[in-house]
């Protein structure tokens, strides 16, 4: 091959075997900074898996990216093992690769550094930036309706509620020794109890169902951490997040903390820890 | 309507005059002038000199500045600087200048935010040249212009993006700044900081092919450098490369060759590897940082700003990630990416026209500002 490999593009990329010769088509759900994430089948036909593939990432040094791609992808796989093992509500993993090489060039050489993929289990739902952002343009529609910005009091508690599950589900996270390090609305999906309400059609201009159960994904930047410090920055990463994507929650979002008081016994200086990096947070305003 | 700004959050003292037609045709910049306090190399910028340098400097810059502008001072319509954020006391050399001209003058007076005036100004440039393409092509381009910001200086490192009237940080540093983590790099091994530390460190980092390992430090869409500071500081302590460039250091020759890996991985790194790693490693965290932020909010599009956004190695990660995500970049550049008085007089003539006013007991000035704590008034 004279020329240089072009990079995986989003819309031509090929998956790395064995999933380019799967029966099963890959069905893609989402392109994400890091990762491309596919719904396919895990050994039988009627087994939903959803398939990460970390694709390398060509503006990285190939030293760094390689370095960075399989302590990512093992990190992950490790984190999610031990969750799965104490009963934490994330993903269990199926298989991975930490570095598959490259579609083969013209003499049938496959080199190279391709990226890493991980395959686990799949997990119904609706992520929670989407809830609530169809919770927003509910409650948008209703004020404009009204005339009036005040929240109804059903809604008001209904949202309290899954804030107080979300905080149930990192408490239990941090209980069992793992820190997420990339805590987004994004990341949370709701799994509802029902599979017949999973599939049942949302109504987009109904307020969404928050009934069901947090599932926390992603575990990319997870690490494995029992320290105060780094469960209140996991914390921390969470509210930045609430107040940047759904700025008509961040009156909630003190439901989450409550939700995570209750959910482990070191919750206390963890959140105590948490004031102390909300100051630190680089020129916070003075007033308030 | 003609705006003055002066803008001295650091080492650099600017002044820009700007004119806003009265029938409204395209804004002129008239006069944008600028003088950089440059320390001795192994030195940064301590605000005591850098304050006695603004003020040393602030009447002939303005002087010359309507010399260049070809105004009168009765011309002028509003006095703008810059009110935070940045280093205590060159803020208050300038608005003292700021406060002098407007009293002695009888002019308005209009306290800036330093990030916002920097935005607002890339953005404003932006605009104006998809308005060109837009005639040309004979179409109106929408949609296209609500790109997620990094704003990388010596002071900020922030991954911005708009939304509900507000810049809303999504991302930043945990610590200190990209380019404070890369000057003080610079005065570790004594690089010069004319004409900017963080260029020498550039052109230094071209040599380099050794990468070493440095920590990686992002959290979700934060990042922090001061360890990967102390740790490359580290390192250069440990081959003897801090201090003064010494006669007998060892420099690899270059040459078009490239290195085996093995003769990489035993060999001592130079002071270009280093500045190599520590450019690749940051860089590769900024990048990531934004593309996170990218998918996050659904944008395509990516605007560099800021003083470390010069930098070609970072507007070519950049790039190449923009690609892949099928979006693009726009960096400013180099002229615009430092300091200058032009983004404080555009971002208070903007303010001005809107009715705000600096009453003369508020013309403080204040190192904590933050971006998302100003209403944006002028966009929707």
């Amino acid at each position: 091959m004279t020329t240089a490999d072009p990079p995986p593009s989003s819309s031509t990329y090929t998956p790395p075997p064995p999933f380019n010769t799967s029966t099963t088509p890959l069905i893609p759900i989402y392109q994400g900074a890091e990762a491309h994430l596919y719904k396919t089948t895990f050994l039988t036909p009627s087994t939903p898996a959803a398939l990460k593939i970390r694709p390398s990432k060509p503006y990285r040094h190939p030293i760094l990216d390689r370095r960075l791609t399989r302590a990512r992808i093992l990190q992950e796989a490790r984190c999610l093992h031990k969750l799965v093992k104490e009963d934490v509500s994330v993903p269990a993993v199926l298989g991975l690769d930490w570095e598959f090489a490259v579609a083969a060039d013209n003499e049938g050489n496959r080199n190279g550094n391709g990226g890493s993929w991980l395959v686990m289990e799949w997990i119904e739902g609706e992520v929670v930036r989407v809830i609530l952002e169809r919770w927003e343009r509910y409650m948008k529609g209703l004020a404009r309706e009204s005339g009036s910005q005040e929240i109804p009091e059903g809604e008001a508690e209904k949202v309290r509620g899954l804030l107080r599950k979300i905080g149930a589900a990192v408490g239990s996270l941090h209980k069992a020794g793992v820190i997420h390090g990339d805590l987004t609305t994004s990341n949370l999906i709701l799994r509802p109890f029902s599979p017949a309400a999973a599939n049942a059609p949302e109504e987009e201009h109904s307020s969404p169902s928050m009934e069901g159960e947090i599932v926390m994904i992603d575990f990319g930047l997870a690490s494995q951490s029992v320290q105060d410090e780094d469960r209140a920055v996991d914390l921390y990463v969470l509210e930045r997040a609430f107040g940047s994507s759904h700025p008509r929650t961040e009156k909630f979002f003190e439901e989450v903390l409550v939700g995570y008081r209750e959910s482990y016994k070191g919750a206390g200086p963890a959140l105590k820890r948490l004031e102390d990096v909300r100051m630190r947070g680089r020129k916070r305003s003075m007033i308030g | 309507m003609i705006a003055i700004g002066l803008e001295g959050s650091a080492n650099k003292l600017g002044v820009g005059i700007m004119l806003h037609p009265s029938d409204g045709s395209t804004p002129q910049v008239l006069a944008n002038i600028r003088h950089t306090y440059v320390s001795p190399p192994g030195e940064g910028f301590l605000p005591k000199d850098t304050a006695r340098h603004h003020r040393a400097w602030v009447v002939k810059l303005v002087k010359k500045a309507l010399r260049e502008a070809h105004i009168s001072v009765a011309d002028v319509d509003c006095i703008c600087y810059t009110k935070g954020p940045g280093m205590g006391a060159p803020l208050q050399s300038v608005a003292v200048a700021a406060r002098t001209l407007s009293l002695l003058w009888g002019k308005e007076l209009i306290g800036v935010n330093h990030c916002v005036g920097r935005m607002l100004y890339a953005y404003y440039r932006k605009i104006r040249s998809l308005t060109l393409l837009d005639i040309e092509m004979g179409r109106l381009i929408t949609g296209a212009s609500n790109p997620v910001v990094l704003y990388v200086s010596g002071g900020n490192t922030q991954v911005i993006a708009y939304s509900s009237q507000r810049y809303r940080i999504f991302g930043e540093t945990l610590d200190i700044a990209v380019g404070n983590c890369l000057d003080r790099f610079a005065r570790t091994l004594h690089i010069s900081n004319d004409p900017a530390p963080g260029y020498n460190i550039e052109q230094l980092a071209k040599k380099g092919k050794q990468l070493v390992d440095l920590p990686y430090t992002v959290k979700g869409m934060d990042c922090s450098m001061s360890g990967i500071l102390a740790a490359i500081d580290g390192l250069a302590a440990q081959y003897g490369l801090n201090g003064e460039q010494k006669e007998d250091e060892e420099e690899h020759e270059i040459t078009g060759e490239p290195v085996s890996n093995e003769t990489l991985s035993t060999r001592k790194p130079t002071r270009a590897d280093l500045c190599f790693s520590l450019q690749e490693t940051v860089y590769s965290m900024l990048v990531e940082i934004t593309e996170r932020a990218m998918a996050h909010v659904g944008s395509k599009e990516v605007l560099i700003v800021g003083g470390v956004g010069c930098n070609e190695r970072l507007q070519e990660m950049m790039g190449i990630m923009a690609r892949d995500r099928g979006g693009s970049v726009h960096a400013t550049d180099e002229r615009f990416c430092i300091d200058n008085g032009i983004m404080i007089a555009q971002a208070g003539i903007m303010a001005y026209k809107t009715g705000f006013r600096t009453p003369f007991k508020e013309s403080t000035c204040t190192q904590r500002f933050r971006t998302d704590d100003v209403f944006v008034q002028w966009r929707d």
